[in-house]
């Protein structure tokens, strides 16, 4: 049985709707990018799953369904996401966004310290005065300490500077390595997807239009749907 | 710029060395006005951790209050007339005993915070405000027409309530029972604020939606911090009581409700000791300035026009820096 299965699922902003049929399915370690060109839903099927907005059709996580699940208790289930934007918690020190929401496992203060040494000289620095690139580790440590089975990260390299990209890009590689960690990737960069993800899926309007093992998705498929 | 670790010990000091001085020269009023500025500090802290780490503008807070205050009038009212208490299915007696009251305070204050906050926090800006302030009213109004507690005129109570191996007659004596509870409930908001559940807090007052994407249920956090911030505040009612042996419904009344939220303004929201200063400066000026006008509030509007403006970190922002407050 897969780790997250989402079959059909529809989702609507008030009376526009966003999502017409997403499919997509991870299974346990795996790493699945999910791509799109802009407007096409991919960061409304990540609020789906972490149930931010009213979603239908089937949204199964480990057995559970994500339907009957408030935000928080989908996190709880193992769900860790890294929102587009960011969003650290400002006024709170790194170690306190780190502690803040941090659950027993693996990820700890200390392992993020080792994915990511910046925060650690960081560590009484509060959050509001961290670089762009700094908060995303922040967020990326966040997510991470709540020590998930999924992680999602929304955009994760999106305006940062390209030494601080390939930064990021070489700690989800390795969290792929380190740790059995699933992951739903949503970029643009289809370059570092390509090398990081196991498999790909593609959305074209709010419908789930190609997916399959990132080696099969050729340079055709990717024109017509990703634009690159 | 002091810091703001050096400002707290200040203030301890203060607390300490002002009523020593007043009992060593007998100004025994000094000592009494001491432990009114302690008991409104201590409901203000209180509210602060709901105001300040939670974010919840509560102006309902005087309820609390005034259920600790009611619960002390009420025991120690049967206490000296030698009554029970009938509850309908059973009867309790009355007591004199402080640390009984307090507990019964916490308790009261802590059942009533659970339904108020249930039922405010599915609400949120403007319509908490009023909510809570609702409730504030609906106990104002019930006291003003519960006769057999003195109704509108309140409830005055002969003797003040017993601590063991102390005479609370002693204005020093009961000042100390005060500030040590101060203390003791500025510790545990200084390891609170510190632990998981107040950074938790922290952040379901910063970015709710985020904070439940790591697992966190904001409206869980922010009742348990409004439970305890109702058991704190009801507390001081039940000292305030002791204090004055009189309780009357203004203990609900709205007015106090936002006098405890201006000294939290006053001193510095979300800062430890930014209730405790303001509490000071309001009790100061309520008597100083008192004695000169009856409209001594118009200099404190001037004066809560100023913080508000130009030390939006209150008084312990102005003089240490924004820190970990905020607006």
């Amino acid at each position: 049985m897969s780790l997250l299965s989402v079959e059909n699922l529809t989702a609507s902003y008030g009376v526009s709707q966003a999502l017409f049929g997403v499919d997509l399915s991870i299974e346990e370690g795996q790493v699945v990018a999910l791509m799109g060109r802009n407007g096409m839903g991919k960061s409304t099927t990540v609020k789906s799953i972490c149930r931010m907005i009213a979603s239908q059709g089937v949204l199964n996580f480990g057995g559970t369904d994500l339907h009957a699940q408030p935000s928080h208790r989908v996190a709880r289930l193992g769900i860790g996401l890294v929102p587009e934007g960011r969003r650290c918690f400002r006024d709170l020190t790194v170690y306190e966004n780190l502690i803040a929401s941090a659950r027993p496992g693996e990820w700890t203060e200390d392992t993020i310290g080792d994915l990511f040494p910046r925060l650690t000289e960081r560590r009484q620095q509060r959050a509001r005065s961290l670089s762009g690139g700094e908060q995303q580790m922040l967020a990326i440590g966040r997510a991470l300490m709540t020590n998930p089975k999924l992680l999602i990260l929304d955009e994760a390299t999106e305006g940062l500077a390209p030494i601080i990209r390939q930064e990021i890009w070489a700690a989800i590689k390795r969290i792929k390595r380190d740790s059995g960690v699933a992951i739903l990737l949503v970029d643009k960069s289809l370059k570092e997807l390509s090398k990081v993800s196991d498999r790909a899926v593609i959305l074209e309007r709010g419908k789930t239009a190609w997916s399959g093992n990132i080696t099969d998705l050729t340079k055709e498929i990717s024109e017509k749907f990703v634009g690159v | 710029m002091i810091q703001e670790r050096y400002l707290n010990a200040l203030v301890l000091f203060g607390l300490i060395a002002v009523p020593l001085y007043a009992m060593a020269t007998e100004e025994l009023f000094t000592i009494t006005l001491a432990t009114r500025a302690v008991i409104l500090a201590l409901a203000a802290v209180g509210l602060n951790l709901a105001l300040g780490l939670g974010g919840l503008v509560s102006f309902g807070h005087a309820t609390f209050f005034g259920i600790g205050g009611y619960t002390m009038g009420v025991l120690a009212y049967h206490a000296q007339t030698y009554t029970a208490l009938d509850l309908g299915l059973f009867t309790i007696e009355g007591t004199k005993s402080m640390p009984i009251i307090w507990l019964v305070a916490i308790i009261l204050s802590s059942l009533v915070a659970v339904v108020i906050g249930m039922l405010s926090l599915r609400t949120s800006g403007v319509y908490f405000i009023m909510i809570t302030l609702a409730f504030g009213q609906m106990f104002f109004f019930f006291t003003i027409s519960w006769a057999a507690y003195g109704g509108e005129d309140g409830l005055s109570i002969y003797v003040r309530n017993g601590f063991p191996g102390l005479n609370t007659l002693v204005p020093i004596q009961f000042y100390g029972i005060c500030f040590v509870i101060l203390c003791a409930v500025l510790f545990l908001n200084a390891r609170l604020a510190k632990s998981p559940f107040g950074l938790a807090l922290n952040a379901a007052r910063q970015t709710p939606m985020r904070t439940q994407t790591v697992g966190l249920d904001p409206t869980r956090l922010k009742l348990v911090a409004f439970v305890i911030s109702g058991a704190i505040t009801g507390l001081a009612g039940a000292l305030f009581a002791d204090l004055n042996r009189f309780v009357s419904p203004t203990m609900f009344s709205w007015q106090f409700s936002g006098e405890i939220m201006l000294f939290i303004i006053l001193g510095g929201v979300g800062r430890l000791f930014g209730p405790v200063i303001g509490a000071v400066i309001f009790v100061t000026l309520e008597h100083f300035l008192g004695e000169i006008t009856d409209f001594w509030h118009i200099y404190l509007g001037v004066i809560l026009v100023i913080i508000v403006l130009f030390a939006r970190g209150g008084i312990v922002g102005l003089l240490s820096g924004r820190g970990g407050g905020h607006d």
